[in-house]
């Protein structure tokens, strides 16, 4: 990776500096105090030569060329931690490492693992590099057919936008499928888009690839305009936090609300529809996206609490100071480069926690997330027979 | 100044299922998704890279296909100074014949000093097109280069072997190689640049008005590979199996 068409200018530095203030509270930066505390909570500041808060301090000394050579920014898994213990309430995830991340990413010196992500997502409209016509092909096989927006040619209440990994990963899928037995169990007016659904482009976005990010939403804006529908509906924290708070910006507004919130305001009608399934003891994960970047905390937990035998438990670190997965900001496609860098897995920790929690069941809300803590499942000692599964997929089994 | 032309081409992608069109020699390209020639898109990188270390220009020319300006925009975003599109009925029958032909005719304008192509494509049914497009130009070819440097009229190259091995080979200019690998893995373009250059770039169009595909071979059917029930799958434990291939062996007069 050569860094050698990054511009050395001297206006280079302030243009960045300005560039941050274009941010949302992005003038909180003037105000940085180096307490450090960003640095401190980072799941991978000990490995970064730059952390967010030495970073700030060289870009005060004019000397940022040399902060954005260093590759440390593909470390950040942009999950909000800094964000959330910043005293000055800077927007260190969304303004100061996905800008450096895109500086990197223009002077064409990004890790090739992630490059094939960026390309699969222009090429195909998902990172995974699979046939966008393939989109609904986790619904083959069911018994009832998943009602596709196009065939459909009607108004619908809710318009289910699946995702990519939800739609395309073996494991999340199974998860999906659950989403749509609970849904059509609840009698819900609902569709998808299937192959005309694109990646919502947050992780992208995330991984400094804007244009990317700006090109897969136009794609989904000009799908949503030809339909019909009162609400969109997710699984992906991801692809709510996209359509949420960053298609407005271009001018795409939808309502949106993750699935936890939709059916926490039908629990009476899922508790009638539940049988016994045994005691168990739970213990939630707070996705990143979900959690410090939507504030919501609350909605899994009310929905879990609601199975019949469920004990809920908490590990050390929940909401606000949940642990991230590693998958998000383009961790999901820098899997050996932060490996090489940190010689540790994000999840592995995650799990460590579950296990001495004594849960049977480590319980999800992201799809980033069952495939990550599953192979971390494998490998941490001790948790060997620690269950991970989405909410989701716990309430179609107690249905 | 080094003048570095470089042949690019789209061909099938493959993460659709390919389809045989209804004449039974071809495929089906109405669902045919095209993407640019892994190798020539490392050839493309290897240009580039030599234009950074030693100076020149390069120029990308591409056959008209579903796709192609997305492709050179693309090229041009990373770094080409001139792309070019051969207009024809390039989907009626090509061959890399007819493909050679048409470049060789049209690169001439440019005076190139280095002819770079991938060294191979998933649709070469005809051969692969470096060493036709050396032949009707009268330069001399090496296929198989994942490394090259100049000095002046003279070009070194690294010729890969099986079995791990390794050739320098020095070649006059003006010559085409087949690149195998580019000395770095083709580089990344972030979208907004290549949006940039759909706004300001220009395709340059060179009109190809007859196809020569002779040479090429005939596709007399195109099929998938079909099942034969030749194999034996040997079911049990491990020291069934064992006894059974042993067996098996002997009656075959191997041991």
């Amino acid at each position: 990776m050569a860094a050698n068409s990054i511009s050395r200018s001297p206006s280079f530095t302030q243009e960045f500096y300005q560039s941050l203030f274009k941010v949302i509270d992005g003038e909180n930066i003037k105000t940085c105090l180096q307490c450090a505390n960003c640095s401190g909570v980072c799941p991978f500041g000990h490995v970064m030569d730059f952390p967010p808060g030495r970073m700030i301090s060289w870009l005060r000394a004019g000397i940022f060329d040399e902060v954005i050579k260093a590759d440390s920014v593909w470390m950040c898994v942009s999950c909000y931690a800094c964000v959330e213990v910043c005293p000055k309430n800077i927007p260190l995830t969304p303004g100061l490492m996905t800008r450096a991340k895109e500086e990197l990413l223009l002077a064409g010196n990004i890790p090739t693992e992630l490059q094939s992500a960026l390309e699969f997502s222009q090429r195909y409209g998902n990172p995974l590099g699979e046939s966008p016509r393939k989109r609904a092909d986790w619904a083959k096989g069911l018994e009832t057919e998943v009602p596709i927006m196009r065939k459909l040619n009607r108004p619908v209440d809710v318009l289910w936008f699946v995702g990519d990994y939800a739609s395309y990963h073996p494991r999340v899928q199974q998860t999906t499928r659950a989403f749509f037995k609970v849904l059509t169990a609840l009698g819900v007016d609902f569709a998808i888009l299937g192959p005309e659904e694109s990646s919502d482009g947050d992780s992208q976005r995330m991984a400094g690839e804007r244009g990317l990010f700006e090109m897969l939403a136009e794609k989904n804006a000009k799908v949503f305009e030809k339909y019909e529908f009162g609400e969109i509906i997710t699984t992906d924290p991801h692809a709510y936090n996209a359509i949420k708070n960053e298609y407005p910006t271009l001018g795409i507004e939808y309502p949106v609300r993750h699935y936890t919130e939709f059916l926490v305001e039908r629990i009476d009608d899922i508790k009638a529809l539940f049988k016994g399934n045994g005691e168990m003891r739970i213990t939630y994960h707070d996705p990143c996206y979900l959690g410090r970047a939507n504030g919501i905390y609350d909605a899994p937990r009310e929905l879990l609490e609601a199975i019949p035998g469920v004990e809920l438990v908490e590990m050390p670190h929940s909401r606000t100071t949940s642990l991230c997965c590693g998958g998000g900001g383009g961790g999901m496609w820098l899997d050996g480069f932060q490996w090489e860098k940190a010689h540790v897995r994000l999840s592995d920790w995650r799990v460590k926690e579950a296990v001495d929690t004594e849960a049977s069941i480590l319980a999800v809300a992201c799809p980033y997330e069952p495939p990550r803590f599953e192979d971390s499942v494998k490998t941490v000692a001790g948790a060997e027979k620690l269950i991970v599964k989405d909410i989701i997929e716990l309430l179609a089994e107690a249905i | 100044m080094t003048n570095i032309v470089v042949f690019a081409k789209l061909v099938p992608d493959l993460v659709e299922e390919l389809e045989i069109a209804d004449n039974g020699i071809a495929l089906d390209m109405e669902w045919l998704r095209l993407i640019i020639n892994e190798f020539d898109n490392h050839a493309v990188e290897q240009a580039l890279i030599l234009k950074e270390r030693t100076g020149g220009e390069v120029t990308v020319i591409a056959p008209q296909a579903e796709g192609v300006d997305e492709m050179l925009y693309t090229i041009a975003a990373k770094g080409a100074d001139r792309v070019m599109m051969l207009k024809g009925d390039f989907e009626a029958g090509v061959n890399n014949h007819a493909l050679a032909r048409a470049f060789a005719t049209t690169v001439q304008t440019y005076q190139p000093d280095l002819i770079l192509t991938g060294v191979q494509a998933n649709d070469d049914l005809d051969g692969a097109v470096g060493p036709l497009i050396a032949e009707y130009l009268g330069m001399p070819y090496i296929g198989y280069i994942s490394g090259v440097s100049m000095a002046g009229d003279k070009l070194s190259a690294q010729k890969e072997y099986p079995g791990g091995l390794i050739a320098e080979m020095e070649v006059a200019l003006p010559a085409v190689l087949g690149i195998q690998a580019g000395e770095e893995p083709p580089r990344y373009v972030a979208i907004s640049k290549v949006r940039q250059m759909m706004k300001t770039a220009t395709i340059d169009e060179y009109d190809v008005a007859e196809l020569n595909t002779s040479g090429g071979v005939t596709a007399n059917r195109m099929y998938a590979p079909e099942v034969s029930e030749r194999a034996e799958m040997l079911a049990g434990d491990e020291d069934e199996v064992a006894t059974r291939l042993v067996e098996i062996f002997k009656e075959a007069g191997l041991v």
